[in-house]
């Protein structure tokens, strides 16, 4: 079959809405597209974990304890799935973990700001898993199978680590005034950084937008950033806190909230590796690589092991 | 100053090189280096079937076992787990899709609704 009939059926495909398969004929570009975005999505699921294991040994209480350790076992697993993803395109863990190590590969800028106090889980699980849920619900319906499939697990997941970290700021804003300071300024600190995790401004789009049209993506950067602002206007007043935007206001005649200016120049400053903990993150990461890696030789052995005994016994 | 280079959407960061002095030369792990890959099924409830869940890696079946449990079963989805490397699994080839699975679709004569029988007939 010639090139632009496999193409013309690719096509057909993605109209249609009938899902792509690993096996199937596919652009190189979508290809390459679909490894990039799942690799780099699977190692901000990795990287997330670093912000919150900090606060593992520092929870106030068993109960906060148990649920932070279950949610960062959650990314650990949703990490897992979105990597088993991207190998059905033919990219190898071990390459991807590479590229995330030596400091090729990206993942969202948004776990490269500390996490100072407690107030921070509350504000990371409402704002920053929030932020993430709704990209997240959009890509269960991304037209790349394996891809979908991990989305449809993972957002199954993600809902309660919102709960529990809104539950939670919840718990510090009927506290004690120092609690309520603290829900506040976590709330501050965490606002623009998540406006932050849609990217840029689709205005600002140099190329053509492939992406929504291979349906990879059902909705613009700036769509759902829209969504998560109106969605967390009416939700920060249950808390009787305030998001820090004065210019945040109803407007009459879209029916949505006008926001302020995100300040972009902060943003492709962690993008390019001078956030506050890029360094950090990745050290860790490195660290644990390292300190695992006999770990992983061991099992190997001693997997290779048995099954050298198992064909003596059966020779 | 425009510093913006491709178009960027959330969860796909572009690839430019970041800066700082992290990156590190790396050596390729092998192949045989690497832990093998593992597919796995799960029986969501007594009297259904297995069904595939997912993928892993894990040195040996035990440990294939142990990890399914962990990463697939933490909300109660399941109470019994298959695994099986995944180089034993054979599949069609999407190529071949025309001639295996068409046939069936004008064979309608093999649907109970095919057939039209009057509105008094019982227990059919």
């Amino acid at each position: 079959m010639q090139i632009h009939d496999l193409e013309k059926i690719f096509e057909e495909k993605i109209e249609r809405e009938i899902k792509i398969e690993s096996k199937d004929w596919m652009p190189d570009a979508y290809r390459k597209t679909n490894v990039r975005q799942i690799s780099q999505h699977a190692h901000s699921e990795i990287v997330g974990m670093l912000p919150e294991g900090n606060w593992i040994s520092r929870a106030p209480s068993l109960k906060r304890k148990v649920i932070l350790i279950a949610k960062v076992q959650d990314e650990a697993g949703h990490g897992l799935y979105l990597y088993s993803a991207a190998e059905t395109l033919g990219t190898s863990r071990e390459q991807m973990i590479e590229d995330l190590l030596s400091g090729k590969a990206k993942y969202s800028s948004i776990f490269n700001y500390p996490t100072l106090t407690w107030a921070d889980m509350g504000a990371v699980g409402w704002l920053v898993d929030g932020a993430a849920i709704l990209n997240q619900v959009m890509l269960c319906r991304t037209s790349y199978g394996p891809y979908a499939r991990a989305m449809v697990r993972i957002c199954k997941e993600e809902s309660f680590h919102q709960r529990q970290g809104f539950e939670s700021l919840l718990v510090l804003s009927k506290g004690t005034p120092e609690q309520k300071a603290m829900c506040q300024d976590a709330i501050n600190r965490w606002w623009w950084p998540s406006l932050m995790m849609f990217g840029p401004k689709d205005a600002e789009s140099t190329n053509s937008d492939q992406s929504m049209k291979w349906k990879i993506k059902r909705k613009t950067n700036d769509e759902l950033r829209q969504q998560f602002v109106n969605m967390a206007v009416e939700q920060v007043k249950l808390l009787g806190m305030t998001l820090p935007d004065p210019d945040l206001k109803f407007n009459e005649v879209t029916s949505q909230y006008d926001f302020g200016e995100i300040h972009w120049d902060e943003f492709w400053a962690v993008v390019k590796g001078n956030g506050p903990c890029n360094k950090q993150r990745l050290e860790a990461r490195n660290k644990a690589h390292e300190e695992g890696k006999w770990v992983r030789e061991a099992a190997l052995a001693y997997a290779k092991k048995q099954q050298a005994r198992i064909s003596v016994k059966v020779a | 100053m425009k510093t913006f280079i491709g178009k960027q959407l959330y969860g796909d960061f572009g690839e430019q090189e970041p800066g700082g002095e992290i990156a590190k030369e790396k050596k390729a792990m092998h192949d045989e280096d690497a832990w093998p890959l593992w597919e796995v099924f799960i029986r969501s409830k007594q009297g259904l079937d297995h069904k595939h869940a997912g993928s892993l890696k894990a040195a040996d079946a035990q440990m294939a076992i142990e990890n399914a449990r962990d990463v697939y079963t933490r909300r109660q989805e399941g109470v019994s787990i298959w695994v099986v490397e995944s180089k034993h699994i054979h599949a069609t080839n999407p190529g071949e899709s025309e001639s295996l699975f068409e046939p069936a679709e004008d064979k309608i004569y093999r649907h109970p609704t095919f057939y039209d029988l009057p509105d008094e007939i019982k227990h059919m």
